[in-house]
């Protein structure tokens, strides 16, 4: 059964307020028989130091992907890690990470991918948490397994592959990358190692809106009118563009993708999860490098 | 290509990894990320004396010394909250701390994917790792080739 919804009143003025919990609703239902707690961060062993008491890890390089194939788990393999995690379908998830949740943002959107009913994120992840001085353990969670259907992944509301993009040119896409990155001045994120893409610059079209400018000091997201000047007011998108968000490899743009389906109710957003990575090394797909939209 | 070629202490800790389950060897890492020493003073002191390390994913910083005796001294500092970064720079310091510098500058590249943590660490990171090893190793030349 699922939990109830976090009604603190930043969280009411959102699209969808039952996506986000504040760290002091986590803390109250920690308990809850209904709640899984998923940590996801950048940085593979910051669990293993010490995570929120009874949360399980997922791993989005290990766990999430495909081994062989550049693709997401399949149905049966999603039903396995799920099972494996004790989490059931009915289960109320609540994600959270390192670095603003720009990995937990992206275990959200794959679970989404499979549907999974009831998904929320913990509004400023990790850090918040610590933060507060909230009760973090290195104890291993002990949950049971679970029962989890196969359910097969539903691409097309929420994932745009290349050929969808190539399709796509001339409607809204965001570039949530940071400035250089989209002017194609480094190939890679500032202080990152480089990805192995052989151009540099962005997608036609695309409007520069680094993923971090969605989320305060303290990685909680911005007030919901904050956003909305952010995303409607100077990137100029409205609620029922047709929008396309993408990154290097799809984890910051969902971060994006998460404020702008959830949080302002845009109806049609899609992650290009190839991101910069696929588009920076295709043949003849065009590319801009100016620091306008092109 | 051997692990033979490889400075016996980091002979020893590659062939722990290799021998161990997958699923243990996050645990390794995670025990030599809390091996890496203090800083001494003088680069606490002075942290602009450690070279940035800007392909790892997390802050780093790496010194390396080579004393009077050829003998290669290594000074790391990694944030507490990273570390996947800290047990890379851990395991440097555990295997090649205070060999000499010869034997430093002869530890291959490709060391960092001996260890056989590709399965559970994404390409990203062992290229950190390596890049960390490579400026240890540009440190030492250029201190061995100076004197």
């Amino acid at each position: 059964m699922a939990l109830p919804n976090d009604t603190n009143p930043k969280l009411a003025e959102y699209a969808h307020p039952e996506k986000l919990v504040t760290s002091s609703w986590l803390a109250e239902h920690l308990d809850d028989p209904g709640l899984v707690v998923v940590e996801s961060d950048e940085d593979i062993l910051l669990y293993e130091t010490g995570h929120i008491p009874g949360a399980v890890k997922v791993d989005w390089h290990t766990e999430l992907n495909d081994p062989i194939t550049r693709d997401y788990v399949d149905a049966e393999g999603f039903a396995a890690l799920m099972s494996a995690k004790g989490i059931g379908r009915e289960a109320t998830v609540v994600f959270y990470g390192d670095k603003s949740n720009w990995w937990a943002a992206y275990a959200l959107w794959v679970f989404s991918l499979f549907g999974h009913p009831d998904l929320r994120l913990l509004d400023g992840g990790r850090a918040k948490w610590e933060a507060e001085g909230r009760p973090m353990t290195t104890d291993a969670p002990g949950r049971p397994t679970a029962d989890y259907p196969n359910v097969e992944r539903d691409d097309a509301r929420i994932r745009a592959f290349r050929n969808d993009v190539l399709a796509h040119l001339g409607k809204p896409l965001i570039d949530v990358r940071s400035p250089d990155e989209y002017t194609g001045k480094l190939l890679h994120m500032a202080n990152y190692p480089q990805e192995g893409a052989l151009r540099g610059g962005h997608i036609p079209g695309a409007k520069s809106v680094p993923w971090a400018k969605a989320a305060n000091e303290d990685g909680t997201f911005k007030s919901r009118a904050e956003l909305e000047a952010l995303y409607g007011g100077e990137a100029g998108l409205s609620t029922s563009d047709d929008v396309v968000v993408y990154c290097r490899i799809g984890e910051r743009s969902s971060h994006t993708w998460f404020a702008l389906t959830h949080l302002l109710g845009y109806e049609k957003v899609r992650n290009y999860d190839g991101s910069w990575t696929e588009w920076g090394n295709s043949v003849r797909v065009p590319i801009e490098r100016e620091a306008d939209p092109g | 290509m051997t692990v033979e070629a490889l400075p016996e202490p980091l002979a020893e800790i590659v062939e722990t990894f290799a021998s161990s389950p997958p699923r243990d060897r996050l645990e390794l890492l995670l025990e030599y990320s809390q091996t890496l020493p203090p800083l001494p003073e003088r680069f606490r002191e002075h942290p602009e004396r450690l070279e940035p390390v800007p392909e790892c994913q997390s802050p780093l910083f790496v010194a390396a010394e080579v004393d009077g005796d050829r003998r290669v001294q290594i000074f790391v500092d990694a944030p507490q909250e990273a570390p996947t970064t800290r047990g890379f720079a851990g395991i440097f310091h555990a295997g090649l701390n205070g060999l000499s510098a010869e034997e430093v500058l002869g530890v291959p590249g490709d060391v960092t994917v001996r260890m056989s943590l590709s399965e559970a660490v994404s390409p990203l990171r062992l290229r950190g790792a390596t890049a960390l090893l490579g400026r240890i190793q540009r440190q030492v030349r250029e201190q061995v080739g100076a004197a």
